[in-house]
């Protein structure tokens, strides 16, 4: 019964961690790696541009203060955007 | 199944190999079926381990004692929830628990994962795996769960240490274990990003949740610790400034630093040199804890002892630190900051500052922690610190740490205007004002608890109006009903209002601990039943002794409780009858007698409590058991002797009425007991505050709904002119 259970663990992992192997190698494209990297930037600034908006609501930023920074961060979100643009289809 | 365990172990410690490798290989040459077949070994990892996990628990289970680690941490008495806790009471057992949870981690971060951070993953792989093989080597050529008793099988085993027979046991060693593997995850993908000099902020918005599950796993841990200190030491106390607590202090305050600053980062693209050195810090704090537990260097209650795993672990901890020493020096110029600081007046600055406290705090308590080592290096001999001199730095840091945790969410990213700031500290403050008056005039003059109680006030305040005017705003644009617009805003912005709500815990916690050790009042006192002790406005009368034998669901003797019904009366009213008792387990030590060995075991303390919101009356006993002696001897000698001769069935029985007897004798005849008498005041507010921190956690760690994102992405998706007109909804 022991040896049975070792024989089935052994067995599925080398199942698992062949599959990969057993399938025709790939290779990673660059492009890829890119569009994550400003997609996650892009994000990451409209949750800046929120947080800001959200600052001056509750009084932390002054509408003269909001409005530079708002204009920055859309700025950098149009830079990213165009970036994106830029990339080749998936 | 003893084969079929150890078999496991050389598995899962040869597929950590050939997935470090496979993993490598694979980043190398970017091939992604070999980095596939790299994860899919932290997979085959996981079920491995959770295998021997399994072995492991059903012999606790079915008390099989031809496992040596079943006969020496567990006994057919020990009630089967211990039974299940059991595993992880010993060194071996622990080493597997720490593997089995750095796999599954490690499996749910890499699948979570897989299609992203492509050239970082493999790397980071790797470095998970490397952890898998030290401590799955350690298992399989060091200290394996699966050794054998040599010999016969006995009927008995040594039974589990009666200190870990408590609920949190279940929870607290697997919450700590959690909190040290998960933040592993960020290491790993640090050193992952600094190899492949991918140093953007990706890696760390893909880990991030990872290191708040280990913010938040090693903070309930800790907290867990502690409730188990207060309610099982018999000391009352719930932080003593023990090496293993403050092992696990350490990485939850750099981890606590690095989860503010990173933030920085995200936004700014600054601070780059600091959070991969504050994450690389906190992963060997992690396993610097681990090591302090294991390796018996210092002295700890919660320490495994004496061990020979110190030489691995240390060679482990210099290759971390050189290591890392070594990559952040390399890659300076591609953590060059991308902007600088534009006011002094930010939330950046006030995170910065919160930065520098908890690294001076983590400090701090690494030369505590380790001064007994240092002096020992330095003047040849060993002398250590105690709670005052931790005490001495920790709580001015403590105070500025709850001040700035008020500031924080009261400052605007990037740059605030003055005016701003102090209109928005005016409401804040008057509330601090107020309860530092108050507190004055009816309380006490405790100068440090005063400001803290005045910092409390002010962060509950701060936080207050925050959501309030975040309320007001979102109502302003949606309309709807108060409570919708509240849940709404906190939905929209669970990280924000999550760490704000972490923020109001900690402050809450923080005014528990001053409070509790500001205007504690303790009394150890000597009383024979029907005496009376006075502990601040409270009268504790020693009421009746009592005793009892208490059996397992088997039927056989657990342990035998000594105990005392103590009353407690204030302004003539009383309010509660409180019961303690010190348990005395049996045994099975050779030397023993067989009336002895039931008195002679290891004992525990059961307090008597009475948990209030504004104060818990707290005491413990500790019988005198030494009018008991000359009888449990003369029992001894009469069943060594004649009593031996008798059949096994005659003699439990005359075993069984002889410990009837002398428990019966301890009621009647019963010398003074020691007590030990507390009033202590907020101690609930700790565990209050600490739950309101891990609901803050959750919040904070939970994602947001997919909806959200999709309508933003909508939003921004249109040409950018468009766009940028569009208002953003609160």
């Amino acid at each position: 019964m022991e040896y049975l259970v070792v024989l089935v663990v052994l067995l599925v992992v080398v199942f698992v961690v062949s599959a990969p192997l057993r399938r025709r190698g790939v290779q990673e494209p660059d492009v890829d790696a890119l569009r994550e990297e400003l997609e996650a930037e892009r994000d990451a600034k409209y949750g800046e541009i929120r947080d800001a908006d959200l600052d001056r609501r509750t009084g932390k930023l002054s509408d003269a203060d909001w409005r530079t920074i708002d204009r920055t961060l859309r700025g950098e979100a149009i830079e990213i955007l165009r970036r994106l643009d830029e990339l080749p289809e998936r | 199944m003893l084969v079929a365990g150890k078999a496991c172990l050389i598995l899962a410690f040869v597929t950590c190999l050939y997935g470090a490798g496979a993993s490598i290989y694979g980043g190398r040459t970017r091939r992604r079926d070999w980095v596939a077949s790299g994860r899919r070994a932290v997979y085959a990892l996981f079920g491995t381990v959770l295998v021997a996990f399994v072995i492991l628990e059903a012999a606790f289970l079915r008390s099989d004692f031809s496992f040596d680690l079943v006969y020496a941490h567990s006994s057919t008495t020990t009630p089967t929830f211990y039974r299940m806790a059991a595993p992880w009471s010993s060194q071996e057992g622990s080493l597997l628990l720490w593997l089995l949870l750095l796999s599954f981690w490690s499996s749910l971060i890499l699948h979570f994962s897989k299609d992203r951070l492509r050239e970082v993953a493999p790397y980071a792989t790797a470095v998970l795996l490397g952890f898998g093989t030290f401590f799955a080597g350690l298992l399989v050529f060091m200290e394996s769960p699966f050794q054998s008793l040599s010999g016969f099988v006995p009927a008995e085993g040594v039974g589990l240490n009666p200190l870990l027979r408590h609920p949190s046991m279940m929870i607290h060693p697997p919450m700590l274990y959690s909190g040290y593997t998960l933040f592993t995850v960020p290491f790993a993908f640090a050193v992952g990003a600094l190899l492949t000099r991918r140093l953007n902020t990706d890696w760390i918005r893909s880990t991030r949740p990872f290191a708040l599950a280990a913010w938040l796993c090693l903070g309930v841990g800790i907290v867990l610790g502690a409730r188990w200190s207060y309610q099982e030491l018999g000391w009352g106390g719930y932080w003593a400034w023990d090496p293993v607590e403050n092992a696990s202090l350490m990485p939850w305050l750099t981890g606590t630093a690095f989860l503010h600053s990173v933030m920085i980062q995200e936004k700014r693209g600054m601070l780059k040199v600091w959070n991969v050195s504050l994450v690389l810090a906190t992963g060997v704090l992690a396993i610097l804890g681990t090591f302090l537990v294991r390796s018996g260097i210092l002295q700890s209650i919660h320490a495994f002892g004496a061990s020979t795993l110190g030489i691995p672990f240390l060679i482990l901890l210099i290759v971390m630190i050189g290591g890392s020493i070594a990559l952040v020096a390399s890659r300076s110029r591609e953590l060059r900051t991308e902007h600088r600081l534009d006011s002094l007046l930010s939330r950046e600055a006030a995170f910065l500052g919160n930065n520098l406290v908890l690294v001076a705090m983590c400090f701090v308590v690494f030369w505590g922690t380790f001064f007994p080592l240092i002096s020992k290096a330095i003047s040849g001999s060993e002398s250590s610190v105690g709670p005052p001199w931790f005490d001495r730095y920790t709580v001015p840091l403590a105070l500025v740490l709850v001040l700035l945790s008020g500031v924080g969410p009261l400052i605007a990213w990037r740059r605030a205007t003055f005016a701003n700031f102090r209109r928005n500290l005016l409401v804040p403050t008057g509330v601090a004002a107020v309860v530092l008056l108050a507190v004055a005039v009816f309380v006490g003059r405790s100068a440090t608890a005063l400001a803290m109680f005045a910092l409390g006030a002010f962060v509950l305040a701060g936080v207050g109006q925050e959501l309030w005017r975040g309320v007001r705003a979102r109502r302003a644009m949606n309309g709807g009903s108060l409570p919708r617009a509240l849940v709404t805003l906190v939905q929209r912005n669970r990280r924000r209002y999550g760490g704000y709500l972490v923020h109001a815990g900690v402050a809450i916690l923080f005014v528990g601990i001053a409070a509790s050790s500001s205007f504690q009042q303790a009394r150890d006192v000597k009383l024979t039943a029907g005496q009376s002790a006075r502990v601040g406005d409270y009268t504790l009368t020693y009421m009746r002794p009592t005793s009892r034998l208490v059996a397992a669901g088997n039927g056989r003797l657990e342990r035998i409780d000594f105990g005392a019904d103590v009353r407690v009366v204030k302004g003539g009213k009383v309010l509660e009858t409180l019961h303690t008792h010190r348990s005395y387990y049996p045994s099975i030590g050779p030397m023993l007698g067989p009336v002895s060995r039931f008195f002679e075991g290891e004992t525990e303390s059961q307090v008597g409590l009475d948990a209030g919101f504004s104060r818990d009356v707290w005491t413990a006993v500790a019988p005198d058991t030494s009018l008991l002696r000359p009888v449990i001897r003369q029992g001894d000698s009469v069943f060594e002797g004649p009593g031996a001769k008798l059949p096994q069935a005659q003699r439990d029985e005359l075993l069984a009425k002889t410990l009837v007897g002398l428990t019966d004798r301890y009621v009647r005849d019963t010398p003074p007991a020691t007590f030990r008498m507390l009033v202590s005041p907020l101690v609930n507010w700790i565990w209050f505050g600490a739950m309101i921190v891990a609901l803050g956690g959750l919040i904070a760690i939970w994602p947001s709904p997919r909806t959200v994102g999709r309508r933003v992405s909508a939003a921004y998706a249109a040409r950018v002119g468009r766009e940028a007109r569009q208002p953003v909804g609160v």
